[in-house]
Protein backbone atom coordinates (compact mmCIF):
# COMPACT_ATOMS: atom_id res chain seq x y z
CA UNK A 1 0.00 0.00 0.00
CA UNK A 2 1.62 3.12 -0.98
CA UNK A 3 1.01 5.90 0.31
CA UNK A 4 -1.23 7.54 -2.59
CA UNK A 5 -3.62 4.74 -1.91
CA UNK A 6 -3.57 5.26 1.79
CA UNK A 7 -4.32 8.98 2.20
CA UNK A 8 -5.72 9.95 -1.23
CA UNK A 9 -7.55 6.69 -2.21
CA UNK A 10 -9.83 7.85 -4.86
CA UNK A 11 -12.48 4.72 -4.55
CA UNK A 12 -13.02 6.46 -0.96
CA UNK A 13 -13.23 9.55 -1.30
CA UNK A 14 -15.75 8.61 -4.10
CA UNK A 15 -17.95 6.26 -1.80
CA UNK A 16 -17.89 8.16 1.03
CA UNK A 17 -18.09 12.21 -0.97
CA UNK A 18 -22.07 12.58 0.04
CA UNK A 19 -20.96 12.00 4.03
CA UNK A 20 -18.47 14.26 3.89
CA UNK A 21 -20.91 17.29 2.04
CA UNK A 22 -23.91 16.25 4.52
CA UNK A 23 -21.51 16.98 7.15
CA UNK A 24 -19.93 20.00 5.54
CA UNK A 25 -23.65 21.44 5.31
CA UNK A 26 -24.32 20.81 9.12
CA UNK A 27 -21.07 22.57 9.75
CA UNK A 28 -21.93 25.75 7.35
CA UNK A 29 -25.66 25.88 9.45
CA UNK A 30 -24.03 25.79 12.52
CA UNK A 31 -21.13 28.14 12.19
CA UNK A 32 -23.84 30.39 10.55
CA UNK A 33 -26.30 29.90 13.09
CA UNK A 34 -23.38 30.65 15.88
CA UNK A 35 -21.95 33.52 14.00
CA UNK A 36 -25.58 35.90 13.80
CA UNK A 37 -26.37 34.90 17.33
CA UNK A 38 -23.02 35.70 18.58
CA UNK A 39 -23.15 38.96 16.77
CA UNK A 40 -26.07 39.72 18.07
CA UNK A 41 -24.78 38.54 21.99
CA UNK A 42 -21.91 40.83 21.65
CA UNK A 43 -23.34 44.21 19.90
CA UNK A 44 -26.07 43.68 23.07
CA UNK A 45 -22.82 43.08 25.99
CA UNK A 46 -20.70 45.63 23.89
CA UNK A 47 -23.32 48.63 24.61
CA UNK A 48 -23.64 47.23 28.58
CA UNK A 49 -20.03 46.98 28.96
CA UNK A 50 -19.91 51.02 27.96
CA UNK A 51 -23.07 52.35 28.87
CA UNK A 52 -25.21 50.50 31.06
CA UNK A 53 -25.24 51.28 35.38
CA UNK A 54 -22.43 50.50 36.60
CA UNK A 55 -22.87 47.23 38.71
CA UNK A 56 -24.67 45.50 35.13
CA UNK A 57 -21.41 47.41 33.42
CA UNK A 58 -19.15 45.26 36.01
CA UNK A 59 -21.63 41.95 35.56
CA UNK A 60 -20.80 41.93 31.68
CA UNK A 61 -17.73 42.32 32.11
CA UNK A 62 -17.34 39.31 33.65
CA UNK A 63 -19.36 37.59 31.77
CA UNK A 64 -16.68 38.69 28.58
CA UNK A 65 -13.65 38.03 30.90
CA UNK A 66 -15.05 34.50 31.79
CA UNK A 67 -16.34 33.08 28.27
CA UNK A 68 -12.99 34.68 26.51
CA UNK A 69 -11.18 32.39 29.23
CA UNK A 70 -13.21 28.71 29.42
CA UNK A 71 -11.69 26.46 26.77
CA UNK A 72 -15.09 26.21 24.30
CA UNK A 73 -14.43 21.89 24.60
CA UNK A 74 -14.96 22.16 27.71
CA UNK A 75 -18.17 24.84 27.93
CA UNK A 76 -19.31 22.33 24.85
CA UNK A 77 -18.94 19.29 27.71
CA UNK A 78 -20.48 21.41 30.37
CA UNK A 79 -23.76 22.11 28.38
CA UNK A 80 -24.21 18.44 26.69
CA UNK A 81 -23.41 16.40 29.26
CA UNK A 82 -24.20 18.73 32.93
CA UNK A 83 -26.83 20.53 32.01
CA UNK A 84 -28.71 17.23 31.93
CA UNK A 85 -28.71 16.95 35.23
CA UNK A 86 -30.09 19.74 36.22
CA UNK A 87 -32.86 18.87 33.63
CA UNK A 88 -31.80 20.68 30.87
CA UNK A 89 -31.50 18.62 27.83
CA UNK A 90 -30.36 20.40 24.67
CA UNK A 91 -30.27 18.45 20.93
CA UNK A 92 -26.25 18.34 19.96
CA UNK A 93 -27.24 21.01 17.51
CA UNK A 94 -28.33 23.18 20.13
CA UNK A 95 -25.53 22.23 22.72
CA UNK A 96 -23.10 23.11 20.19
CA UNK A 97 -24.58 26.41 18.89
CA UNK A 98 -25.19 27.31 22.79
CA UNK A 99 -21.33 27.11 23.62
CA UNK A 100 -20.14 28.84 20.81
CA UNK A 101 -22.67 31.50 20.65
CA UNK A 102 -21.86 32.02 24.35
CA UNK A 103 -17.78 32.44 23.50
CA UNK A 104 -18.23 34.09 20.24
CA UNK A 105 -20.40 36.55 22.21
CA UNK A 106 -17.92 37.73 24.47
CA UNK A 107 -15.16 38.07 21.54
CA UNK A 108 -17.49 40.33 19.53
CA UNK A 109 -18.59 42.35 22.08
CA UNK A 110 -14.87 43.74 22.83
CA UNK A 111 -14.39 44.02 19.07
CA UNK A 112 -17.11 46.01 19.20
CA UNK A 113 -16.27 48.07 22.20
CA UNK A 114 -12.82 48.51 20.80
CA UNK A 115 -14.33 50.08 17.60
CA UNK A 116 -16.87 51.93 19.38
CA UNK A 117 -14.24 53.99 21.40
CA UNK A 118 -12.26 54.18 18.38
CA UNK A 119 -14.66 56.81 17.53
CA UNK A 120 -13.47 60.13 18.28
CA UNK A 121 -14.93 61.98 21.32
CA UNK A 122 -16.22 65.05 18.90
CA UNK A 123 -18.40 62.72 16.95
CA UNK A 124 -20.49 62.15 20.06
CA UNK A 125 -20.13 65.72 21.27
CA UNK A 126 -21.64 66.66 17.83
CA UNK A 127 -24.39 64.51 17.63
CA UNK A 128 -25.47 65.60 21.39
CA UNK A 129 -25.20 69.35 20.20
CA UNK A 130 -27.29 68.84 17.27
CA UNK A 131 -29.82 66.88 20.00
CA UNK A 132 -29.75 63.43 19.01
CA UNK A 133 -30.79 61.14 21.39
CA UNK A 134 -28.15 58.27 22.50
CA UNK A 135 -30.43 55.78 20.07
CA UNK A 136 -30.18 58.06 17.08
CA UNK A 137 -26.21 58.87 17.41
CA UNK A 138 -25.74 55.15 17.85
CA UNK A 139 -27.12 54.29 15.19
CA UNK A 140 -26.61 57.13 12.77
CA UNK A 141 -22.94 58.10 13.72
CA UNK A 142 -21.25 55.61 15.79
CA UNK A 143 -22.21 52.31 14.77
CA UNK A 144 -21.89 53.24 10.84
CA UNK A 145 -18.02 54.10 11.47
CA UNK A 146 -17.34 51.32 13.88
CA UNK A 147 -18.90 48.99 11.32
CA UNK A 148 -16.03 49.58 9.21
CA UNK A 149 -12.94 49.28 11.99
CA UNK A 150 -14.70 45.92 13.46
CA UNK A 151 -15.52 44.03 10.13
CA UNK A 152 -12.09 42.39 9.69
CA UNK A 153 -11.61 41.50 13.10
CA UNK A 154 -15.31 40.51 13.35
CA UNK A 155 -14.63 38.12 10.40
CA UNK A 156 -11.58 36.87 11.88
CA UNK A 157 -13.77 36.10 14.65
CA UNK A 158 -16.33 34.17 12.30
CA UNK A 159 -13.43 31.83 10.65
CA UNK A 160 -12.46 31.15 14.47
CA UNK A 161 -16.07 30.01 15.18
CA UNK A 162 -16.66 27.83 12.00
CA UNK A 163 -13.04 26.37 13.02
CA UNK A 164 -14.19 25.51 16.59
CA UNK A 165 -17.82 23.79 14.86
CA UNK A 166 -15.21 21.19 14.49
CA UNK A 167 -15.37 20.26 18.53
CA UNK A 168 -19.07 19.62 18.31
CA UNK A 169 -18.02 16.40 16.74
CA UNK A 170 -17.40 15.13 20.66
CA UNK A 171 -21.25 15.79 21.23
CA UNK A 172 -22.55 13.25 18.60
CA UNK A 173 -23.18 16.62 16.05
CA UNK A 174 -22.98 15.01 12.40
CA UNK A 175 -20.63 17.74 11.65
CA UNK A 176 -18.01 17.72 8.94
CA UNK A 177 -15.11 16.25 11.33
CA UNK A 178 -17.78 13.78 12.65
CA UNK A 179 -18.74 12.50 9.08
CA UNK A 180 -14.90 11.72 8.30
CA UNK A 181 -14.22 9.87 11.27
CA UNK A 182 -16.26 8.05 10.54
CA UNK A 183 -16.44 7.69 6.92
CA UNK A 184 -13.09 6.90 8.20
CA UNK A 185 -14.25 3.80 10.08
CA UNK A 186 -16.06 2.46 7.65
CA UNK A 187 -13.51 2.67 4.68
CA UNK A 188 -11.10 1.39 7.27
CA UNK A 189 -8.82 4.47 5.46
CA UNK A 190 -7.48 7.43 6.52
CA UNK A 191 -8.32 9.51 3.26
CA UNK A 192 -11.87 10.79 4.48
CA UNK A 193 -10.13 12.95 6.77
CA UNK A 194 -7.92 14.56 4.32
CA UNK A 195 -11.02 15.34 2.23
CA UNK A 196 -12.71 16.96 5.51
CA UNK A 197 -9.17 19.13 5.81
CA UNK A 198 -9.32 20.20 1.67
CA UNK A 199 -13.44 20.93 2.52
CA UNK A 200 -12.61 23.04 5.52
CA UNK A 201 -9.51 25.13 3.33
CA UNK A 202 -11.47 25.53 0.48
CA UNK A 203 -14.44 26.84 2.51
CA UNK A 204 -12.51 29.23 4.87
CA UNK A 205 -9.36 29.95 2.46
CA UNK A 206 -11.57 32.54 0.93
CA UNK A 207 -12.48 34.01 3.70
CA UNK A 208 -8.54 34.87 4.89
CA UNK A 209 -8.07 35.94 1.93
CA UNK A 210 -11.03 38.64 2.19
CA UNK A 211 -10.00 39.61 5.53
CA UNK A 212 -6.12 40.31 4.31
CA UNK A 213 -7.91 42.60 1.94
CA UNK A 214 -10.24 44.47 3.67
CA UNK A 215 -7.37 45.17 6.23
CA UNK A 216 -5.11 46.68 3.78
CA UNK A 217 -8.09 48.76 1.89
CA UNK A 218 -9.47 50.06 5.30
CA UNK A 219 -5.77 50.53 6.53
CA UNK A 220 -4.71 52.54 3.49
CA UNK A 221 -7.86 54.86 4.18
CA UNK A 222 -6.38 55.22 7.67
CA UNK A 223 -9.59 55.32 9.00
CA UNK B 1 -33.65 91.85 33.87
CA UNK B 2 -32.41 88.13 32.81
CA UNK B 3 -31.35 87.77 29.16
CA UNK B 4 -32.03 84.89 26.44
CA UNK B 5 -29.00 83.09 27.56
CA UNK B 6 -28.03 83.58 31.42
CA UNK B 7 -25.76 82.14 33.50
CA UNK B 8 -25.85 82.12 37.16
CA UNK B 9 -23.09 81.38 39.51
CA UNK B 10 -21.51 79.29 36.89
CA UNK B 11 -18.87 76.61 39.14
CA UNK B 12 -17.41 73.82 37.15
CA UNK B 13 -13.96 71.59 39.30
CA UNK B 14 -12.07 68.99 37.87
CA UNK B 15 -10.82 67.47 41.13
CA UNK B 16 -9.31 70.35 43.34
CA UNK B 17 -8.78 72.63 40.29
CA UNK B 18 -11.57 74.65 39.52
CA UNK B 19 -11.99 75.88 35.95
CA UNK B 20 -15.01 78.01 36.57
CA UNK B 21 -15.59 80.12 39.73
CA UNK B 22 -18.79 81.10 39.65
CA UNK B 23 -19.71 83.09 36.40
CA UNK B 24 -22.52 85.34 36.19
CA UNK B 25 -23.79 86.41 32.68
CA UNK B 26 -26.65 87.39 30.96
CA UNK B 27 -26.73 87.62 26.79
CA UNK B 28 -30.06 88.98 25.11
CA UNK B 29 -31.95 87.79 21.77
CA UNK B 30 -29.69 88.72 18.70
CA UNK B 31 -26.47 89.84 20.55
CA UNK B 32 -23.00 88.69 19.68
CA UNK B 33 -20.56 87.99 22.40
CA UNK B 34 -17.01 87.21 22.00
CA UNK B 35 -15.16 85.62 24.70
CA UNK B 36 -11.57 86.34 24.57
CA UNK B 37 -8.52 85.26 27.36
CA UNK B 38 -5.50 83.02 27.10
CA UNK B 39 -5.83 79.41 27.16
CA UNK B 40 -6.94 77.64 30.65
CA UNK B 41 -8.82 80.70 30.93
CA UNK B 42 -11.95 77.89 31.04
CA UNK B 43 -13.22 80.29 28.09
CA UNK B 44 -14.27 76.79 26.00
CA UNK B 45 -15.82 75.36 29.21
CA UNK B 46 -17.81 78.27 29.87
CA UNK B 47 -19.64 77.74 26.23
CA UNK B 48 -19.42 73.96 26.79
CA UNK B 49 -21.69 74.23 29.73
CA UNK B 50 -24.35 76.20 27.68
CA UNK B 51 -25.32 73.31 26.11
CA UNK B 52 -24.19 70.87 28.69
CA UNK B 53 -21.27 69.41 26.86
CA UNK B 54 -19.94 69.78 30.70
CA UNK B 55 -21.50 69.30 33.77
CA UNK B 56 -21.02 71.72 35.77
CA UNK B 57 -22.33 71.86 40.13
CA UNK B 58 -25.82 71.27 41.05
CA UNK B 59 -25.97 75.13 42.83
CA UNK B 60 -24.61 76.84 39.18
CA UNK B 61 -27.54 77.44 36.76
CA UNK B 62 -27.80 78.02 33.10
CA UNK B 63 -30.96 79.24 31.39
CA UNK B 64 -31.73 79.17 27.63
CA UNK B 65 -35.26 80.65 26.52
CA UNK B 66 -36.25 80.41 29.64
CA UNK B 67 -35.39 76.75 29.88
CA UNK B 68 -33.16 75.37 32.64
CA UNK B 69 -30.08 73.28 30.90
CA UNK B 70 -30.50 70.37 33.04
CA UNK B 71 -30.02 66.50 32.45
CA UNK B 72 -32.54 64.73 31.34
CA UNK B 73 -35.58 64.47 28.88
CA UNK B 74 -35.20 68.09 28.56
CA UNK B 75 -31.82 68.37 27.68
CA UNK B 76 -31.90 67.17 23.71
CA UNK B 77 -35.01 69.86 23.38
CA UNK B 78 -32.37 72.63 24.80
CA UNK B 79 -29.57 71.20 22.55
CA UNK B 80 -31.99 71.64 19.45
CA UNK B 81 -32.05 75.00 20.04
CA UNK B 82 -28.57 75.63 20.50
CA UNK B 83 -26.13 75.06 17.83
CA UNK B 84 -22.60 74.51 17.94
CA UNK B 85 -19.24 74.62 15.73
CA UNK B 86 -16.66 73.06 17.24
CA UNK B 87 -12.58 73.85 16.78
CA UNK B 88 -12.00 70.58 14.96
CA UNK B 89 -15.24 70.96 12.55
CA UNK B 90 -16.59 66.90 13.90
CA UNK B 91 -18.40 66.54 10.65
CA UNK B 92 -19.27 63.04 10.01
CA UNK B 93 -16.83 61.40 7.75
CA UNK B 94 -19.21 58.68 6.30
CA UNK B 95 -21.96 61.01 5.11
CA UNK B 96 -21.72 63.37 2.43
CA UNK B 97 -21.97 67.35 3.09
CA UNK B 98 -25.47 67.26 2.58
CA UNK B 99 -26.71 64.30 4.60
CA UNK B 100 -24.39 65.87 7.06
CA UNK B 101 -26.46 69.14 7.29
CA UNK B 102 -29.99 66.92 7.02
CA UNK B 103 -29.24 64.21 9.48
CA UNK B 104 -30.29 66.19 12.57
CA UNK B 105 -33.54 68.00 10.97
CA UNK B 106 -34.40 64.64 9.72
CA UNK B 107 -34.09 62.81 12.93
CA UNK B 108 -34.82 65.27 15.63
CA UNK B 109 -37.71 67.10 13.69
CA UNK B 110 -38.76 65.04 11.79
CA UNK B 111 -38.45 67.27 8.37
CA UNK B 112 -39.79 65.10 5.75
CA UNK B 113 -36.89 64.10 3.17
CA UNK B 114 -37.83 66.58 0.20
CA UNK B 115 -37.94 69.86 2.84
CA UNK B 116 -34.70 68.38 4.53
CA UNK B 117 -32.90 68.81 1.26
CA UNK B 118 -34.02 71.89 -0.12
CA UNK B 119 -32.90 73.30 3.60
CA UNK B 120 -29.91 71.94 3.19
CA UNK B 121 -29.04 72.68 -0.04
CA UNK B 122 -30.32 76.43 0.67
CA UNK B 123 -28.11 76.73 3.73
CA UNK B 124 -24.89 75.19 1.85
CA UNK B 125 -25.23 77.39 -0.84
CA UNK B 126 -25.60 80.48 1.84
CA UNK B 127 -22.25 79.51 3.25
CA UNK B 128 -20.88 79.07 -0.17
CA UNK B 129 -20.32 75.42 -0.76
CA UNK B 130 -23.51 74.27 -2.60
CA UNK B 131 -21.37 72.69 -5.31
CA UNK B 132 -19.67 70.17 -2.68
CA UNK B 133 -22.81 68.63 -1.65
CA UNK B 134 -22.52 65.06 -2.53
CA UNK B 135 -18.53 64.94 -1.80
CA UNK B 136 -17.59 63.44 1.66
CA UNK B 137 -16.24 66.12 4.61
CA UNK B 138 -12.65 64.01 3.96
CA UNK B 139 -12.54 65.69 0.38
CA UNK B 140 -12.68 68.93 1.78
CA UNK B 141 -10.52 71.91 2.77
CA UNK B 142 -10.66 72.56 6.38
CA UNK B 143 -12.27 75.92 5.87
CA UNK B 144 -15.03 73.96 3.47
CA UNK B 145 -15.61 71.76 6.46
CA UNK B 146 -16.02 73.97 8.78
CA UNK B 147 -18.32 75.75 6.81
CA UNK B 148 -20.83 72.98 5.91
CA UNK B 149 -20.33 72.40 10.20
CA UNK B 150 -21.94 76.15 10.26
CA UNK B 151 -24.55 74.75 7.66
CA UNK B 152 -25.35 71.69 9.95
CA UNK B 153 -26.23 73.56 13.03
CA UNK B 154 -28.10 76.10 11.17
CA UNK B 155 -30.05 73.68 9.99
CA UNK B 156 -31.76 73.09 13.02
CA UNK B 157 -33.13 76.83 13.04
CA UNK B 158 -31.22 77.20 16.73
CA UNK B 159 -31.89 80.54 18.73
CA UNK B 160 -28.37 80.13 19.48
CA UNK B 161 -25.43 79.53 18.33
CA UNK B 162 -22.16 78.55 20.03
CA UNK B 163 -18.68 79.01 18.36
CA UNK B 164 -15.68 77.40 19.99
CA UNK B 165 -12.55 78.66 18.63
CA UNK B 166 -14.20 77.73 14.73
CA UNK B 167 -10.99 78.67 13.55
CA UNK B 168 -7.72 77.65 15.59
CA UNK B 169 -7.40 74.75 13.72
CA UNK B 170 -7.35 76.02 10.19
CA UNK B 171 -4.21 76.92 8.19
CA UNK B 172 -4.45 81.12 7.98
CA UNK B 173 -5.55 81.67 4.37
CA UNK B 174 -8.74 79.66 5.31
CA UNK B 175 -9.65 81.87 8.27
CA UNK B 176 -11.16 84.52 6.63
CA UNK B 177 -13.30 82.49 4.66
CA UNK B 178 -14.96 81.11 8.29
CA UNK B 179 -15.23 84.39 9.56
CA UNK B 180 -17.35 86.01 6.65
CA UNK B 181 -19.67 83.08 6.98
CA UNK B 182 -19.71 84.16 10.41
CA UNK B 183 -20.03 88.01 10.05
CA UNK B 184 -22.49 87.49 7.46
CA UNK B 185 -24.30 85.21 10.12
CA UNK B 186 -24.27 88.20 13.21
CA UNK B 187 -26.15 90.15 10.88
CA UNK B 188 -29.49 87.69 10.87
CA UNK B 189 -30.01 88.24 14.64
CA UNK B 190 -29.08 85.22 15.71
CA UNK B 191 -27.55 85.32 19.08
CA UNK B 192 -24.26 84.13 18.97
CA UNK B 193 -21.35 83.28 21.84
CA UNK B 194 -17.98 82.99 19.81
CA UNK B 195 -14.61 82.16 21.82
CA UNK B 196 -12.28 82.66 19.45
CA UNK B 197 -8.55 84.39 19.11
CA UNK B 198 -9.25 86.85 16.23
CA UNK B 199 -9.34 90.08 17.64
CA UNK B 200 -10.09 91.85 14.74
CA UNK B 201 -13.42 89.86 14.47
CA UNK B 202 -14.39 90.42 18.01
CA UNK B 203 -13.73 94.51 17.77
CA UNK B 204 -15.41 94.25 13.97
CA UNK B 205 -18.75 92.58 15.03
CA UNK B 206 -19.21 91.63 18.51
CA UNK B 207 -21.74 93.56 20.45
CA UNK B 208 -19.57 92.73 23.30
CA UNK B 209 -16.16 91.61 24.62
CA UNK B 210 -15.52 89.32 27.83
CA UNK B 211 -12.66 88.75 28.97
CA UNK B 212 -11.87 85.77 30.99
CA UNK B 213 -8.89 84.51 33.12
CA UNK B 214 -8.42 82.24 35.65
CA UNK B 215 -11.99 81.03 35.53
CA UNK B 216 -13.16 84.05 35.82
CA UNK B 217 -14.87 86.97 33.94
CA UNK B 218 -12.19 89.66 34.17
CA UNK B 219 -13.40 92.56 32.02
CA UNK B 220 -16.59 93.22 30.16
CA UNK B 221 -17.87 96.03 27.73
CA UNK B 222 -18.38 96.79 24.01
CA UNK B 223 -15.70 96.02 21.90
CA UNK B 224 -14.54 99.48 21.51
CA UNK B 225 -13.74 100.04 25.15
CA UNK B 226 -12.48 96.39 26.59
CA UNK B 227 -10.06 96.23 23.30
CA UNK B 228 -8.80 99.84 22.87
CA UNK B 229 -9.12 100.80 26.42
CA UNK B 230 -9.09 97.38 29.16
CA UNK B 231 -9.19 98.92 32.40
CA UNK B 232 -8.02 95.91 34.38
CA UNK B 233 -4.26 94.79 34.05
CA UNK B 234 -4.66 91.29 33.33
CA UNK B 235 -6.44 92.33 30.52
CA UNK B 236 -3.56 95.08 28.96
CA UNK B 237 -1.38 92.00 29.80
CA UNK B 238 -3.30 89.50 27.88
CA UNK B 239 -3.74 92.16 24.95
CA UNK B 240 -0.50 93.10 24.50
CA UNK B 241 1.07 89.62 24.64
CA UNK B 242 -1.08 88.80 21.62
CA UNK B 243 -1.01 91.88 20.06
CA UNK B 244 2.57 92.13 19.67
CA UNK B 245 3.68 88.35 19.08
Amino acid sequence: MDIFDTFLNMGVIARTWPLLLEGLWVTIQLGAASIVAGLVLGLGLALLRLYAVPPLRLITRFYIDIFRSIPLLVLLIIVYYALPFVGLRLSPFASAMAALTLVSGAYTAEIFRAGIEAIPKGQFEASAALGLSYPQTMRDVILPQAVKIVIPPLTNNSINVVKDTALASVVAMPDLLKQATQAQALAANPTPLIGAAVLYLAFLWPLVAMVSRMERRFGAKGT
Amino acid sequence: MSGFVSVRNLRKSYGSFEALRGIDLEISKGEVVCVIGPSGSGKSTLIRCINRLESFSDDSAILVGGNRVQPGRSLARVRAEVGMVFQSFNLFPHLTVRDNVMLAPRRVRRTPRDAARQQADRLLARVGIAEQADKYPGQLSGGQQQRVAIARALAMEPQVMLFDEPTSALDPEMVGEVLDVMRDLAGTGVTMIVVTHEMGFASQVADRVIFMDAGEVIETGPPGRVLSAPREPRTRNFLSAVLNH
